[in-house]
Formats: structure tokens, C-alpha cells, sequence
């Protein structure tokens, strides 16, 4: 079977202009929901207590809050079904320092007798010194993260593929929060994992396209950046189209299949994989161009390196033979 | 022909297979991988240290080694006092013939401090690296004996491991019932600081009307009883505290009561039986962490360094109460910064979700591959099987944690997995197109694609590490197992399919490439 068949380059960087005020829109309305209305932030990076508590039949929510809300501690904790109607999920601010003992002991204390209680399954609470620590942490992880990436890719390539992968990155990281904004996911350390992934998944991709650009600043006769990489991204889109696929399969099982906990996660992801392989068709390689990329520079360049090893192995052979 | 990669390809698939069985069939002997917290039900707690409760009491230990140092000299000195919140302990001398020794003496004895002399008075601090020391030690010391007291209570396989400069993981699997976990709790941050205090019997009349400031204000404390709820007047500086105890177990008293009899060390003992023998007719408190067990009257001088705490113990109190005396008192205590809590049926549930995931991403990527690459499409997913038994096995050699983000690590990894194949498949194909030989094909299509994958798979490892050093439990394994599936697909994908196709290349027809490699013939 074949997706596509190569005959001859899909003219994709004609369209550039297009597609970068597709990705400028999303990424600025994006942006807009993050300082707007802001991360529903979970407990790891908030602090504060979820518990989660299963019923031998649908949980009586309605007398869970009732029974909370006698407690001054309880009061505006949030209560909420949880996968399924036996399961409930309780969120509050409070944490075991507020109530003085442990607060999965106390909450278990106050809804044994409502109707149905069968157990509490999961504590977690997270102190504010906690949170804010692992905020810190997680951005910094980030920020390491795309500076090694920038480091490896310069090496590898040249600098300008270096800021053109990781403009891609943070066009996909920045796109996935916003996601998370818009359909309120909460935001716990699995997210900051998700997002972490997607930064790995996406820049795979666009490496991908660029070794095939490197290869084609090479190989294709062509003088002009454009027809390259039309000629680069297309030759690898059945590639990026099959990975995507079957990433994407996988991805939503999980978040179909995965269960409550991890759905969250699974989320992030699917937005991540869909972003990311639009990303690295459309976004990274317009940028190389807008950045100035000159294929006969780096023709040169290359050409002189190839000259310099030459010499060295010259060089060599002369020193080995007693010549020099 | 059979070939060294197909050959390196056997061996890291049997190398799989053999140090995976032991995980999967969790019955059998050898590493395994442990299931994380989240997976198997139990209990995460983080917990921050006291240190400055440490440093104080380091230096109330200054100022009473500086008092038996005087007295001992026959040093006249005055006003000694320590200053709680700085740490600084001030004292005056009467004679001025005495200022050299005293700075022998302040020198040459007592260590990690500073001092100070004007006009007679004195100041004494610790050092900057004293207190640095004081810090590490108490979390050291907080450390070894929770993790003494969890060993002997004898749990499977607790973590308790120092995290940053004043934090400690502890992580308790396996706990089945929330009346164990609380009692693990208790004993977790119980102080377990013990002390034999004197009651001030002729002041304790008045104890009723009596402030806190009052009460300091004679040396004394009050503190009440743990059951009944009576106030005590003690004498301020105990008679001994549990440093000196050597042994601490459970017995039964004349009413088959349950109590605990604790042992002391020759120099407590000698202090004891000194302390008994003067005291015979008043009251000595056995105070433990603040409150008051029991307060007999003392009748005649006790020797031996035996002695008995009774307080109306359930049996269950009394034995956890034993090992924590046993294992010591925390020179600093610890409270609880985070806490995770996993019923063991919720880690069941969230195994069994994700098997479901695991096994139905697997079989729709398998099938997929079949289809649309054709023979192909097999090899990869042989790559893809051996990859899978890889990570297990690499994971349980490392007896490395398995979490719920790990196992969607390793949903992911499947995804991605087959990435490697796909490259190659369709560098393979393109090569077949413009019309080369399949063995000209494979070997251009390995060696174009490989660079594409190097550099691919060094970035997102350059990631996963990042994430490793920075992340925290859930995150780190993650990390662990999207390294390791990077690392071993590698492996699989790039040595173990190109050894497979070099093996099988001779049977290969270029009339079939429809069942070969998924495509039509050449052009």
C-alpha cells in the first residue's frame, strides 16, 4: 500500500505566507488564552489536596458537598464525578497543616456514612513550598532542554536550522498550552511530562525534514532554498504522514482506553502529535528560509570543510610517508 | 547468509527475553522491575526537616558544656545566657585574672564555635560551617532512623533517601489497609524524644494558676498527661533524655497491661540510681515528646537502668512506640510537605487501563505495518517486539520504577518505535522506484536514512535527559523509559532489520516487491 506516490514536489513553500499567518494566529490566540484566563493549575505546582473517593453506587455528590461544607476547612472544595458515577474527586486548597491531621484521615472521617461510601482510594497533597519548587524546576527543565537542543543542532547542522527547530518547538509548545487553556485541563506534573514529550516528539519530526534538506542542498542541482525544500519535505512526507499515524493510534487509545488518571496526558499528547507534524511540514522549514538561509554559502562552507580534511589527509599521508 | 547483525540482533532479543521473564511473571526469582506507587497501591511522603530545632539544640549542649566546663574549673561567672533566636550565648566573668584560661579553656574544649571578649563579657557563637554541619547531621541522623524504624516493622522495600539539603522521600509500597498507613505515618514522624524530668513538688500546688512565663521563670515547664490531661510542673533540665536508652520493649504490667521497659546506658543508669536515691518521695514524670505517660512516686533507689513506661497502651501503640524509641529520637523533626496516598485497587485499575491501551496501540500499529509495508512491515514489527523486551528487560536490570507515565512512556515509545523502520522502509522504497536492486536498495536506504535517525534520536535523548536530571518520581520515569526505548530501538531498528534483510535478501524477488515491501514495480 501507498499513501503517496512521489511524482513530482508539491509546491508547499509558495503557500509559506499562508501557513505562517495560520501558525501566527494560533500561536497569538494561543498565547492570548495563557494571560487571559490562565492555567488551571493542579496541585503539584499549586499545592493543595485531591482526593479521590469510590462509592458502591452513584456517589451522592450533592451530600458529599453538604457534609464538607459544614467544615470551615472544607468550604468551596470542589467536588466532582471522576471517570465514572462511583467515582468522585474532591479538590480543596487545605492541606493536612490547615486541619491540624492528616486530612485523607479527616476527610475519610466525614463522608463515612454518606450514602454508598465504599473507600478512599487516593491522597495527594502537595504543600505551597512543594509547588512552587516544582514549577520552578519543570521551566527549567524546558529551558535547559531547548538550549542543549539548540547546542546539538548548530553542531550538527548550522545555526540557523538550530532556530528554526526550536522556533518550531516553542510554535507547538505554545500552541498544546493553549489547548490546555481552552478546555481547562488541569496542570499537574504528568502535563509538564506530555508537553516535555511533545518538545521531543516535534523536534524528531523537523530533524527529519532538515537531514533531508541538508541532503538536498547536497544532492539537488537546484540552486534555489524554496524548490529544496518543496522537493526535502515532500520525499519525507509519506515518512512524517506514517509516523504521525501510527504515534497518533497509539496516543488515542490511551486516551480513549487509558483511564480518568491519565487523560489529561493523553490529551496533551494527541494535541502535541497533530501540532507537531503540522509544525514540521509547514513552519520549520519557511522559517529557515525567512531567516536567510543561503544554499550557496553553505555550499561553500561545506565545500571548504571537505577541502580542509582533504588537506589534513594529505597531510597525513605525507607525514607517514616521511615527505613532510 | 547469516550475518554479525542479525547475530548482535539474536542475542540483545534473547538478552530481552531472559531478563524480561522474571517481571512479567512476577512469580519467578531475579530483577524486576518495581512498580511504582502508583501502580501498586502505597504511600509517598516528602518530608521537610526542622533544622533550626537541630541548631538550638546544639546550642542549649554549648552552654551546659560551658557550665560543667566553669564549675569544673572553679570558673566564677555570671548571667549565662543563649539567646534562641541568634543562637548567642553571653556570660560575664567576675575576675579579670581569669580571661586567659577561660580562652584556653573556650579554645581548646568546645568546638565549631567563635568567641568573643569585651570588658568581661563574653559571646560565643557557632561557626558558619558548624551550623552547616549541625544541618547535615540532623537530616543524616532524621534518615538513618526512619528508615531503622520502617525496617523494623518490618515492611517490604521502603525508600527513604535524602532529597536536596533538607527534605527526605520516603516511599512505603504495598499498604494494604488505611489503619496500617496511618500507623506507618505516626511512626514516621513520631519524635520519639524521651525524657526523665523531676517534678518541681514544691511548687506544683499552684500549677493550675500558673503561666507558661511563670513557670519559666523558676526553670520549670508544664506539661500535661496524655490521657487524663493533668498538668505536671517540671524541672526544665531533665534528668536524662533518650540518648542514654540502649533497648526499649514491649512487657505487661501486674494487670497484663501492655507497657514498655527501656534499658539504659551504664552512665544513665549511674545518673538514675543517683537521682532516685536523692529523690525518694517525689515524683519523676517519664515525658515522652512533650507529654506526660506517667509520674510515680519514686520509693526507694533504683538501680540497673531498667525502666517502665505505662500509659494505657493498645498493643499495637506500645510495639510502635518500642521501635521508635529503639531507633532513636530525630534531632530535628520532620513534618509532612507532600504526601501521596494510592489504595492498592486504584493502582490495579490504573495497570489494567493501561495494559488495555498498551496492547491495543500494539496490535493496531502491528497491523498497520503488516498492511502497508507488506513483509516488511514484519520485519519492522520483529524490531518493534525485540524493542519492547529490551526496555523491560533493561528496566528490571536496573530494578528501575515502573509508573503510570512510565507505562505511557512506553505506549509512546511503541508509537514512535517503528519511526526508525518507517525512514528506512521509505528510503528503501524510493531507491526500488527509480529502479535499483533490492540489495543496492537496502544498503542505500540503511545508509541514507542513518544520519536522519542518529541525529533525531541524540535530540530527543538530549531531552529525555534534561528530564531525567530535572524531574521529580513520575517525571524521572518517564524519562527512564523513553531513554532506554530511544536507545533500544537503535538497536533494533538500524542493526537488528538491516541484519534480518541482509539475511533474507537472496530469497527476495524483484517481481514481488507487492509482498516484499508493500509497493508496485519499478518504473
Amino acid at each position: 500500500m501507498e499513501l503517496f506516490k512521489y511524482e513530482k514536489p508539491l509546491s508547499l513553500m509558495s503557500h509559506a505566507k499562508r501557513f505562517g499567518i495560520l501558525s501566527m494566529i494560533l500561536v497569538l490566540t494561543s498565547l492570548g488564552l495563557i494571560f487571559t484566563k490562565g492555567f488551571n493549575m493542579g496541585i503539584d505546582f499549586a499545592g493543595g489536596t485531591v482526593i479521590q473517593v469510590q462509592y458502591d453506587q452513584k456517589a451522592p455528590i450533592d451530600e458529599v458537598r453538604n457534609v464538607l461544607n459544614t467544615q470551615e476547612a472544607y468550604k468551596g472544595a470542589s467536588v466532582t464525578y471522576f471517570g465514572v458515577d462511583e467515582e468522585i474527586v474532591i479538590k480543596t486548597k487545605t492541606s493536612s497543616k490547615n486541619v491540624g491531621t492528616d486530612i485523607g484521615d479527616q476527610v475519610r472521617e466525614l463522608l463515612k456514612d454518606t450514602q454508598g461510601f465504599k473507600e478512599v482510594r487516593r491522597v495527594d497533597m502537595v504543600g505551597a513550598k512543594v509547588g512552587s519548587e516544582l514549577r520552578e524546576k519543570g521551566l527549567m527543565a524546558m529551558v535547559l532542554a531547548i538550549i542543549g537542543i539548540l547546542i546539538y543542532v548548530s553542531f550538527r547542522f548550522e545555526w540557523r536550522f538550530a532556530i528554526a527547530s526550536v522556533m518550531a518547538l516553542i510554535h507547538d509548545v505554545t500552541i498544546a498550552m493553549g489547548m490546555i487553556v481552552l478546555f481547562s485541563v488541569e496542570v499537574n506534573l504528568d502535563i509538564l511530562a506530555a508537553l516535555l514529550t511533545i518538545l521531543g516528539y516535534s523536534l524528531n519530526d523537523t530533524i527529519i525534514v532538515f537531514d533531508r534538506i541538508r541532503e538536498g542542498i547536497r544532492t539537488i542541482k537546484e540552486p534555489d532554498l524554496a524548490g529544496i525544500i518543496d522537493e526535502s519535505v515532500t520525499r519525507t512526507l509519506s515518512r512524517t504522514t506514517l509516523t504521525s499515524l501510527t504515534t497518533f493510534f497509539v496516543v488515542l487509545t490511551l486516551f480513549l482506553f487509558g483511564g480518568e488518571i491519565i487523560n489529561g496526558f493523553s490529551f496533551t499528547l494527541l494535541v502535541g502529535v497533530i501540532v507537531g507534524t503540522y509544525s514540521s511540514i509547514f513552519v520549520a522549514s519557511p522559517i529557515l528560509m525567512w531567516l536567510g538561509f543561503s544554499v550557496g554559502g553553505f555550499r561553500a562552507k561545506e565545500a571548504e570543510k571537505l577541502k580542509r580534511e582533504k588537506d589534513k589527509e594529505k597531510m597525513r599521508a605525507m607525514y607517514e610517508q616521511g615527505t613532510l | 547468509m547469516l550475518n554479525f547483525r542479525v547475530i548482535i540482533f539474536a542475542f540483545a532479543l534473547i538478552f530481552g527475553v531472559v531478563f524480561s521473564i522474571p517481571s512479567l511473571m512476577q512469580s519467578e526469582s531475579g530483577k524486576k522491575i518495581t512498580l511504582g506507587l502508583d501502580l501498586q497501591g502505597g504511600l509517598h511522603m516528602l518530608l521537610g526537616v526542622k533544622n533550626e530545632v537541630a541548631i538550638a539544640s546544639k546550642s542549649k549542649s554549648i552552654a551546659s558544656s560551658v557550665k560543667y566546663l566553669f564549675d569544673d574549673e572553679e570558673i566564677i561567672f555570671d548571667a549565662l545566657k543563649l539567646d534562641e533566636d541568634t543562637g548567642v550565648i553571653t556570660f560575664e566573668i567576675l575576675d579579670k585574672d581569669d580571661i586567659a584560661k577561660v580562652n584556653k579553656l573556650l579554645k581548646e574544649e568546645l568546638e565549631g564555635v567563635t568567641f568573643s571578649e569585651n570588658a568581661l563579657k563574653y559571646s560565643i557563637q557557632m561557626t558558619a560551617q558548624e551550623i552547616e554541619r549541625t544541618k547535615k547531621d540532623a537530616i543524616d541522623q532524621a534518615v538513618d532512623t526512619i528508615r531503622g524504624r520502617l525496617n523494623e516493622f518490618g515492611l517490604a522495600e521502603p525508600t527513604v533517601a535524602k532529597q536536596g539539603e533538607d527534605k527526605i522521600l520516603v516511599e512505603v509500597p504495598g499498604i494494604k489497609t488505611q489503619e496500617d498507613e496511618q500507623r506507618i505515618r505516626e511512626l514516621i514522624a513520631r519524635a520519639a524524644h524521651l525524657q526523665l524530668m523531676a517534678v518541681d513538688e514544691d511548687r506544683i500546688a499552684r500549677v493550675n494558676s500558673m503561666s507558661a512565663a511563670e513557670a519559666k521563670s523558676y526553670g520549670n515547664v508544664i506539661l500535661s498527661d496524655v490521657n487524663t490531661g493533668e498538668k505536671y510542673l517540671l524541672k526544665g533540665i531533665p534528668v536524662l533524655d533518650g540518648s542514654m536508652l540502649t533497648d526499649a520493649k514491649v512487657g505487661f504490667d501486674e494487670n497484663s497491661q501492655p507497657v514498655i521497659n527501656f534499658t539504659l546506658n551504664g552512665q544513665g543508669a549511674k545518673i538514675f540510681g543517683d537521682f532516685t536515691a536523692i529523690s525518694v518521695g517525689k515524683r519523676m514524670a517519664v515525658v515522652l515528646d512533650d507529654q506526660v505517660y506517667s509520674a510515680p512516686n519514686i520509693r526507694e533507689r533504683i538501680g540497673g537502668g531498667h525502666v517502665q513506661i505505662s500509659g494505657q497502651f493498645s498493643m499495637e501503640e506500645a510495639h510502635d512506640l518500642a521501635i521508635a524509641l529503639r531507633s532513636g529520637s530525630l534531632l530535628a523533626p520532620v513534618y509532612v510537605m507532600e504526601k501521596r496516598s494510592v489504595g492498592p485497587s486504584l493502582g490495579a485499575d490504573s495497570i489494567k487501563a493501561s495494559s488495555i491501551a498498551l496492547v491495543l496501540g500494539f496490535v493496531l500499529v502491528v497491523a498497520f505495518m503488516v498492511i502497508y509495508y507488506g513483509m516488511a512491515g514484519v520485519i519492522a514489527n520483529v524490531a518493534l517486539i525485540g524493542n519492547l523486551f529490551l526496555i523491560l528487560a533493561i528496566m528490571s536490570l536496573f530494578g528501575a520504577t515502573l509508573t503510570l507515565p512510565g507505562m505511557a512512556g512506553i505506549v509512546l515509545t511503541v508509537g514512535m518505535a517503528v519511526d526508525a523502520n518507517v525512514i528506512i522502509n521509505e528510503r528503501i522504497r524510493e531507491l526500488l522506484h527509480e529502479g535499483k536492486s533490492i540489495v543496492k536498495s537496502i544498503e542505500d536506504g540503511y545508509n541514507n536514512a542513518f544520519t536522519a535517525i542518529w541525529d533525531a534520536n541524540v535530540t530527543t535523548l538530549i531531552a529525555a535527559t534534561v528530564l531525567y536530571a530535572y524531574g521529580t518520581g513520575a517525571i524521572k520515569g518517564f524519562a527512564l523509559t523513553m531513554s532506554i526505548g530511544i536507545m533500544a530501538s537503535m538497536l533494533t531498528a538500524i542493526v537488528g532489520t538491516h541484519g534480518i534483510y541482509q539475511w533474507i535478501v537472496p530469497k527476495m524477488d524483484k517481481n514481488r516487491l507487492g509482498y516484499w515491501f508493500g509497493i508496485k514495480g519499478s518504473k
